[in-house]
């Protein structure tokens, strides 16, 4: 099959929906791949590039509309690609179905079939496609550099000749995949991060980035909705978060915002007031500014300055980084193809059985096929699941039980010793003492040197070659071989022992 | 040809050897020397032993000396380093069958002037030398063929085992009984071998018992058993050499023993008793977190291992198998040249013998400096950026910590999945010894990279 891809045409659209180096692999996968003139030029492949991986470069949209089976796109298709679009052709790219039911209703009545990138099941085993993380993940450290471009300070805090220059401070809310990108480039830049967010279980991943979590004085009210999204919370919990925000904004340099909850309006946590009381020179960079914004004073795609503070709204964060965002998204289309073609003889197998495949069809032979049924696995662990805490088993020892062995014990030694001739006594305590010798002086070896002490103590026991040799006189015969066949057994014992245990402490080195 | 007293002085000298030889074993710096210590003992003892009490055959003696000691050296000198647990268990044997020869001689030569309470003492003593001289050696057969593959790893377990053993005990109790009374009036050898043959069996049915993940214990036991089988001898001829020699090498094979057991949070009666894995019958109780696996390929590790600041190796009984250690060091030292911080995490009971793992890496020349204990790094694990687990399962399983009924519930584990990434190379998705599911595989921060851990690691040193 021929998988298309051709050039975005939303304006200022600057990804592609492969790469060249995609290219290979997809080819690997039995597909023939074609691209439309200058469909990489925006994100920096070159029609020639494309050429030199095996890929066949079209002049016209039409020509390659007319020539796929599978067609690759980055945004959903406008007006003029669905009329285009063929019953038995293949689409995969973003569409929102749920923002917009007029374009899934052209596309099923179209009768293709339609993968949507956007609504790939949040399932471990769907990671390797889910393209929505790997955009937010760009979206997230491109809010951080055009934060530098309108902030005019240092990120990181230096002290120079020409006077002290303090760290930039950075609050990020919400830590998703975009918020932690964020954290993680402003961080590296040399800022003091914060962050926010309503689900307690991100604190280990805040912090694991070196970033502080803040928390609400606020009896734990979980965050954490359906599939790893956060849910809208209390009347008595949003007071208390903007409170917090309130006072940080008087702080903080830099606000990143990235709060959304999925199929609702973006939540708003930056007021106007807040805005005002921040530092001149200040950004808020409001990443939910598609969805209305966090801020209050956000313009969609637009940079906005009030009070002094530059507000930014764009909308197309990862298409500003192309190059990057075209990689990582050719490479989660790459996945989705490679679980749609299990023979690898580039012919897709559509199985709706299979979660991931399933919850990214949203509509296939003329139905609408969206909303897919619930997942059955969770990113996120389901909260039933409280960790259990190791519970040690520590069994309190009962005081009693070493007094009465104890007691037994001397009981039996003392009837040992009232019935048993003085001969034994003497060995018996030489044996005694000698146990706890060597009770003492094992008891700190290094665990590393557990085998050469076991080999070791293996030729050492091979001492019993001492009663061969005291039989080894007798006049028995039988006896006699006896004896003789017990050195030498014993005589591999001792030789074998000591030399393997010095073969083995020659390798251990510093 | 000497007298008894310079005999008896030599004795003294050859035991503070031996003392100073496990003391010095304990610890890197000494355990050259400690080995020295060792040699010159037993070399010490010979000596004086022979030119004390052994009065005519020298000739045999030496043939005998020069035969032993050959082969002894020549499997020293063979033995490659992976097959280590397999020469220790099956020299243990030689121990417990030289207990068993001594013993049997020592009777049959009686010509002993004992009698009353003192009859019956040695006779005890020599019966006991024979038991535990025919179970280690028997055990230790069974040890060795479980741990060269010869038999099959898995605990056999038959039913009402229990029984079984506590069958043979009071057997071998009666038997004991009888032979005291027999060889009051000159007879016993018969309940002699009948008990042998019972120790035999119980030898053979206890280690049998017993799962491959248990072996380290199992040989650091069987260790113990033959330092108590030479120590009854030495009850049994008035020898103090061989009373404190065997009881040294006793003790300090059971406190191996337990502290093996300890590492593992397990009951050292239970091991002993056997059947891991069984109690409860809560195998399954893993089973529910079965998942996907994330599968890479070998250069996308190389990858991830140029990128990585912190790696943490996590090697298991797999890496023996495949005898990766080699390539494993060809990694490590390619690794740091670049200025990554590569670090071993050992488990105390990785492999299949108490240290194993140690002496691997130290013949393929890790430096054992980065070399560690699991309680060393286990706190650092968050830190790490890659962890590789070449062919280890058991004691990377969260489940030890997360499900309260799993059967190696409670047992330390490496805490690999607080890291970045874990790769696991592993053959297939078999479970370990233990039989229990591992979550590691599932973990969305797990990467499986399947295939032969040495073939693989081939295929990311070339990829470095």
């Amino acid at each position: 099959m021929k998988i298309g891809v051709p050039k975005e045409t939303h304006p200022g659209e600057r990804r592609v929906a492969t790469t060249p180096e995609v290219v290979a692999d997809l080819m690997k996968l039995g597909f023939d791949v074609a691209v439309e003139h200058d469909a990489g030029a925006l994100a920096n492949f070159s029609d020639d590039a494309y050429r030199d991986a095996g890929c066949e470069v079209l002049e016209t949209a039409d020509a390659l509309w007319d020539a796929a089976d599978i067609i690759f796109k980055v945004r959903g298709p406008d007006d003029a690609e669905t009329s285009r679009l063929r019953k038995d052709q293949t689409l995969i790219s973003f569409i929102w179905p749920a923002q917009n039911p007029e374009l899934l209703e052209a596309l099923t009545s179209s009768g293709a079939t339609v993968m949507a990138m956007d609504s790939v099941p949040r399932i471990s085993r769907a990671q390797k496609m889910d393209a929505l993380s790997s955009m937010a993940n760009i979206a997230g450290y491109r809010a951080v550099v055009e934060a530098a471009q309108h902030f005019g300070r240092f990120f990181t805090g230096q002290i120079t000749a020409a006077g002290k220059v303090p760290p930039a401070k950075v609050l990020v809310i919400g830590a998703g995949v975009a918020g932690l990108a964020a954290i993680g480039a402003a961080k590296s830049m040399g800022a003091i991060v914060r962050s926010f967010d309503t689900r307690p279980e991100v604190k280990e991943q805040v912090e694991s980035m070196d970033a502080e979590f803040l928390m609400l004085d606020f009896d734990d009210e979980d965050g954490a909705g359906e599939g790893g999204y956060a849910k809208i919370m209390s009347d008595e919990f949003i007071k208390a978060e903007m409170a917090l925000f309130a006072e940080q904004a008087k702080d903080v340099d830099i606000i990143i915002t990235t709060a959304l909850i999925p199929g609702k309006p973006a939540p708003r946590l930056i007021t106007a007031d807040m805005v005002a009381s921040m530092k001149d020179g200040s950004v808020v960079v409001d990443l939910a500014a598609e969805q209305g914004g966090n801020c209050e004073l956000t313009q969609a795609d637009q940079v906005v300055v009030e009070n002094g503070v530059s507000i930014i709204g764009y909308t197309d964060l990862p298409s500003r980084l192309a190059t990057q965002s075209s990689q990582l998204y050719a490479t989660n289309l790459r996945h989705l193809l490679t679980d749609l073609t299990p023979e690898k003889d580039g012919q897709i197998v559509v199985d709706m059985e299979d979660e991931a495949i399933r919850g990214a069809t949203v509509c296939k032979d003329g139905e609408t096929t969206w909303p897919p049924p619930a997942p059955k696995l969770s990113a996120a662990p389901p909260k039933a699941e409280p960790a259990p805490a190791p519970q040690p088993v520590v069994e309190k020892p009962s005081i009693f039980g070493p007094i009465i062995a104890m007691a037994l014990g001397g009981l039996a030694l003392l009837g040992l010793g009232a019935v048993a001739p003085e001969s034994f006594m003497e060995d018996f305590t030489v044996f005694v003492l000698a146990c706890f010798v060597g009770y003492m002086v094992i008891w700190n070896v290094t665990p590393a040197l557990h085998t050469p002490l076991m080999s070791v103590t293996n030729a050492i026991s091979s001492i019993i070659i001492i009663g061969a040799l005291l039989q080894l006189s007798s006049t028995d015969t039988i006896i006699m071989w006896v004896a003789v066949a017990t050195v030498g057994i014993t005589a591999i014992n001792i030789a074998g022992g000591f030399a393997v245990t010095r073969r083995m402490l020659e390798m251990f080195r510093k | 040809m000497i007298n008894d007293g310079i005999v008896n002085v030599s004795y003294i000298i050859a035991t503070i050897l031996f003392i100073l030889a496990l003391g010095g074993l304990s610890n890197q710096e000494t355990a050259r020397r400690g080995n020295w210590y060792g040699i010159i003992g037993m070399t010490i003892a010979l000596v004086a032993t022979v030119l004390g009490d052994v009065e005519r055959n020298f000739e045999y003696l030496i043939v005998a000396l020069l035969v032993g000691g050959s082969v002894g050296l020549l499997l020293a000198r063979r033995v490659q380093m992976t097959q280590m647990p397999e020469l220790v268990a099956i020299l243990h044997s030689l121990v417990g069958i030289a207990a068993v020869a001594v013993g049997f001689a020592n009777f049959m030569g009686a010509g002993h002037d004992y009698a009353g309470a003192e009859k019956t003492i040695h006779d005890i003593e020599t019966y006991i030398g024979i038991l535990i001289g025919a179970v280690t050696f028997s055990g230790s057969v069974i040890a060795f063929g479980k741990l060269s593959g010869r038999i099959g790893g898995k605990p056999m377990l038959i039913p009402g085992r229990h029984w079984f053993n506590l069958g043979l005990l009071v057997g071998a109790i009666w038997f004991g009984y009888q032979f005291v009374v027999q060889s009051a009036g000159g007879a016993g050898i018969e309940p002699l071998i009948v008990m042998t043959v019972i120790a035999l069996l119980f030898g053979i049915h206890m280690v049998m018992a017993i799962g491959g993940a248990d072996m380290p214990v199992v040989v650091s036991m069987l260790n113990s058993y033959s330092g108590w089988a030479a120590s009854a001898t030495g009850f049994m001829l008035g020898n103090d050499l061989l009373i404190v020699t065997g009881a040294l090498v006793g003790s300090s094979g059971a406190i191996l023993s337990y502290i093996m057991c300890r590492a593992m949070n397990r009951k050292f009666f239970s091991v002993i008793a056997g059947g891991f894995g069984t109690g409860g019958g809560t195998v399954a109780a893993g089973g529910d977190e079965d998942g996907e696996v994330v599968p890479v390929e070998a250069h996308e590790v190389a990858g991830m291992l140029a990128g990585a600041k912190e790696v943490m190796i996590i090697p298991g009984y797999g890496m023996a198998v495949a005898q990766a250690q080699h390539i494993v060091y060809e990694i490590t030292t390619a690794l740091r040249k670049k200025g990554v911080n590569v670090r071993f995490g050992i488990h105390p009971v990785a492999g299949r013998m108490p240290g194993h793992m140690n002496v691997l890496l130290a013949e393929a020349k890790v430096p054992y400096d980065i070399v560690f204990e699991m309680d060393e790094v286990n706190d650092d694990f968050p830190d790490v950026d890659v962890s590789i687990v070449i062919g280890a399962n058991d004691i990377v399983n969260p489940s030890a910590q997360e499900v309260p009924d799993s059967p190696i519930a409670g047992m330390p584990v490496l805490e690999c999945w607080k890291g970045k990434t874990t790769i696991v190379l592993k053959r297939s998705m078999a479970t370990g010894y233990a039989g229990v599911q591992n979550p590691l595989f599932f973990k969305e921060n797990t990467r499986m990279l399947f295939g032969d851990a040495k073939d693989t690691l081939d295929a990311v040193f070339k990829a470095l």
